[in-house]
């Protein structure tokens, strides 16, 4: 398996889970994701890959049984997407606080209401806080390593904390890309199996797990624990890099730079759309443009010096966030704001941009707009409000959706009030 | 880059068009980008892929708004505009439609500037048992069409993309796509890489204010709005009545619809709304007396439907 394959996201997802070897795959369908749990019980009835696959009622259930399988010492691996995401968060929460190591996929998808299939990342936001690990591939080719990466650091003595790998709809899952294939007999090497010291799950050795405490005293203790594991992931996550560059040959960071060295105007994006945002910075470069970007592998733990490193002397940084927490903006732009705030040579302007939300395309026009008002930004010192990319047409079309809806409120001429 | 639309319908072999496409740029040695494009719509449903194939990594992402060549494998699509084969054509793009109606009538019908090649008739849309062959037809001729793909690698990416076919079906498909890429030959490489100009254009950005939350809230107000969606034109093949056998049972072809569009008229005699049929063949299978038949789309769209006898058969028997 050395050679470069055509393989979707989804599928780049599949191969993962059965590179490192899952041995429980409790599962539930959702479009985008269903393909990837087709594909892992395909190969597993075909018998090419081991294992045992189990599909639950709902994803509450299937992020428990993930967690419970986690305790007892098996490699776990489990997907979903978007409005199954939510359903499971309580147990999200819950299986990180019984600090157990595991894999989940998250195919992005944007949130109801209104219901959508196609990708923004408020899914994946949704489990910001939860204390899992969150790695946002771009490619189908980071699909795979980051599940390779994602295990290791998970299951590292110094973490022991569930991560999520997310991959965009659509832009990912159903788009085949060349992928090289890590070799598999080079897996053992990078990822060893899981300590049987660490997790026992034996009849003379028992354990309560996950436990009530009263008293904020032992709350907060174990909480701030969990907290103090995923700080220490950035390190961890770095090793993992450096071992897996040794092994595979391709090299990751927590935060991906692109054209950065004498960049002036920085891009900061996640997911595939970034690659839309590598395409602009290529071409505004050939413009005389002195754009870059620099894009958040890692997004928890976060990580800041990183950040700092890539943002700090720079013209303008214009954050393009693909997610909207309502009623503040872009997610991205505020933990940027608060990884750069006080810092001496801070960049002159941070731009805040929300685009991309339910699969919306982020033209090159666009890309250069973004960088002109940087430029005019940081000439003035003064950064213009966060704004939404959205043009006339799209309010237009929108218009005559409320038309045939008879929505109550449209002006005589259907032209609303923006 | 080469940038390459496929339009079908659901179930009619688009994405494996794609990948047979794709497959065989990649082992030409593109770089290549594929992918099927579906919303919640189901078979008979316009839909389409893309493939984007180019000597460096691809970075660019998502739906071809300016495609430099367009393959049809159902022409009844062309002129409906919910299936977007039309969306950014110019005159340096390639539309090949698979169709009986010649290129010079297709370019009178069309306001257009793309060149329209007709593509070799090599399947019929209608006979389920050539369905198999459309993806590889339409393939071979779309590698033609580019110029860039040889006939080798044609036949080693259909192999791949139908591996899990029997070796009697995959070598029926690998003749079929080298028997369109030999008849496109006259159009060999005539679809060729838009030149990209990065001339920043307008954004039309505005600055979408804040709107009242009755109009804000994603509410339908319209009553019986869902007619609006016209599902029947996901029908590939329309069910129409022989009244001579419908004895007006009257409920087994109008319980059994799962889309409800069976009604009976003022005599009892059943009807069907063809704006929203979707065509899935239930009411053909179920009715006792046989009196239902699926004629293919095309054809029945050309045809006067049956109307039923009035008032009442038996006595306007003779
Ligand atoms: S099921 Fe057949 S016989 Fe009965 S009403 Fe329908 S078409 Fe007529
Ligand atoms: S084919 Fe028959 S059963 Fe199916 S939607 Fe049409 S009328 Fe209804």
């Amino acid at each position: 398996m050395t050679q470069r394959t055509l393989i979707t996201g989804n599928g780049a997802a599949a191969w993962g889970a059965r590179l490192a070897g899952a041995e429980y795959m409790p599962v539930f369908p959702i479009t985008p994701q269903t393909e990837i749990i087709e594909t892992l019980g395909d190969w597993i009835g075909k018998g090419e890959m081991g294992g045992r696959m189990v599909t639950l009622e709902s994803e509450h259930s299937m992020i428990t049984a993930a967690g419970a399988g986690a305790a007892t010492g098996v490699r776990v691996f489990t997907a979903t997407s978007s409005q199954g995401l939510l359903y499971g968060m309580e147990m999200l929460y819950t299986v990180a606080g019984w600090r157990v190591p595991l894999v989940l996929v998250n195919v992005s998808r944007g949130l109801s209401a209104p219901i959508t299939l196609e990708p923004d990342h408020n899914d994946i936001l949704a489990a910001r806080d939860s204390g899992c690990l969150q790695i946002h591939a771009a490619t189908c080719q980071e699909v795979v390593d980051a599940i390779l990466i994602a295990y290791r650091v998970a299951e590292d003595a110094r973490v022991r904390l569930p991560a999520i790998v997310n991959l965009d709809g659509f832009y990912l899952s159903f788009t085949r890309e060349p992928v090289w294939l890590p070799d598999a007999s080079k897996v053992a090497q990078f990822l060893p199996d899981m300590d049987p010291d660490e997790f026992a799950f034996r009849a003379d050795k028992p354990v309560s797990a996950a436990v009530a405490v009263l008293g904020g005293g032992p709350y907060s203790y174990f909480r701030y624990q969990t907290h103090l594991a995923a700080l220490g992931a950035v390190e961890v996550f770095e090793e993992a890099c450096v071992e897996y560059d040794r092994v595979f040959g391709r090299s990751y960071a927590p935060v991906m730079a692109h054209r950065l060295d004498d960049a002036e105007i920085v891009f900061v994006m996640m997911g595939s759309f970034a690659t839309k945002a590598m395409d602009a910075v290529d071409r505004l470069r050939a413009q005389g443009v002195k754009a870059g970007l620099a894009r958040p592998l890692l997004l928890r733990p976060w990580p800041q010096d990183a950040i700092r490193k890539a943002l700090t002397g720079r013209k303008a940084v214009v954050v393009v966030d693909q997610n909207l927490s309502m009623g503040f903006g872009g997610v991205l732009r505020g933990e940027v704001a608060s990884a750069l705030y006080g810092q001496a040579d801070a960049p002159g302007a941070l731009l805040g941009y929300v685009g991309g939300l339910g699969g919306r395309d982020i033209t090159f026009a666009e890309f250069a707009e973004m960088a002109r008002e940087a430029e005019t930004a940081a000439a003035g010192g003064e950064a213009p409000p966060t704004r939404l990319l959205y043009t006339q047409a799209e309010l237009r079309e929108v218009r005559n959706l409320q038309t045939l809806a008879h929505a109550q409120g449209l002006t005589p001429g259907g032209e609303g009030r923006s | 880059m080469y940038r390459i639309r496929f339009h079908g319908r659901g179930g009619q072999g688009m994405k494996t068009a794609s990948r047979i496409l794709g497959a065989a740029f990649f082992l030409e040695g593109f770089e290549v980008q594929d992918a099927p494009r579906y919303g919640a719509e189901r078979r008979g449903a316009p839909i389409f892929a893309f493939v984007r194939a180019d000597r460096s990594p691809i970075l660019e992402r998502g739906v071809i708004p300016n495609p430099d060549l367009v393959m049809v494998a159902d022409d009844t699509l062309v002129g409906m505009p919910q299936a977007g084969v039309l969306q950014g054509l110019n005159a340096h793009a390639v539309l090949a439609i698979h169709s009986t109606t010649p290129a010079g009538e297709w370019r009178q019908r069309l306001n257009t500037d793309a060149r329209i090649v007709i593509l070799p008739p090599l399947f019929d849309l209608l006979d389920a048992a050539q369905r198999v062959r459309v993806s590889a037809v339409i393939a071979g001729a779309a590698a033609c069409l580019t110029g860039r793909v040889g006939r080798d690698t044609l036949s080693q990416a259909v192999r791949t993309e139908l591996a899990d076919l029997t070796n009697t079906v995959i070598k029926d498909n690998i003749n079929k796509a080298l028997q369109a890429y030999d008849e496109m030959n006259e159009f060999k490489g005539i679809a060729e890489p838009q030149p990209r100009t990065d001339t920043p254009l307008p954004t039309g950005w505005i600055t979408l204010g804040l709107d009242p939350a009755t109009l804000a809230a994603p509410a339908i107000h319209a009553a019986a709005n869902s007619v609006q969606v016209r599902t029947g034109l996901w029908r590939t093949l329309r069910p129409v009545f022989d009244y001579s056998h419908c004895n007006r049972c009257n409920w087994v072809c109008g319980s059994f619809c799962p889309d409800g569009v069976v009604s009976a008229d003022e005599n009892g005699w059943p009807r069907i709304d063809y704006d929203h049929c979707k065509g899935c063949m239930v009411c053909v299978a179920q009715c006792p007396k046989h009196a239902i038949q699926g004629m293919p789309e095309g054809w029945a769209a050309q045809q006067t439907m049956p109307t039923p006898p009035s008032p009442d058969r038996k006595e306007a028997a003779p």
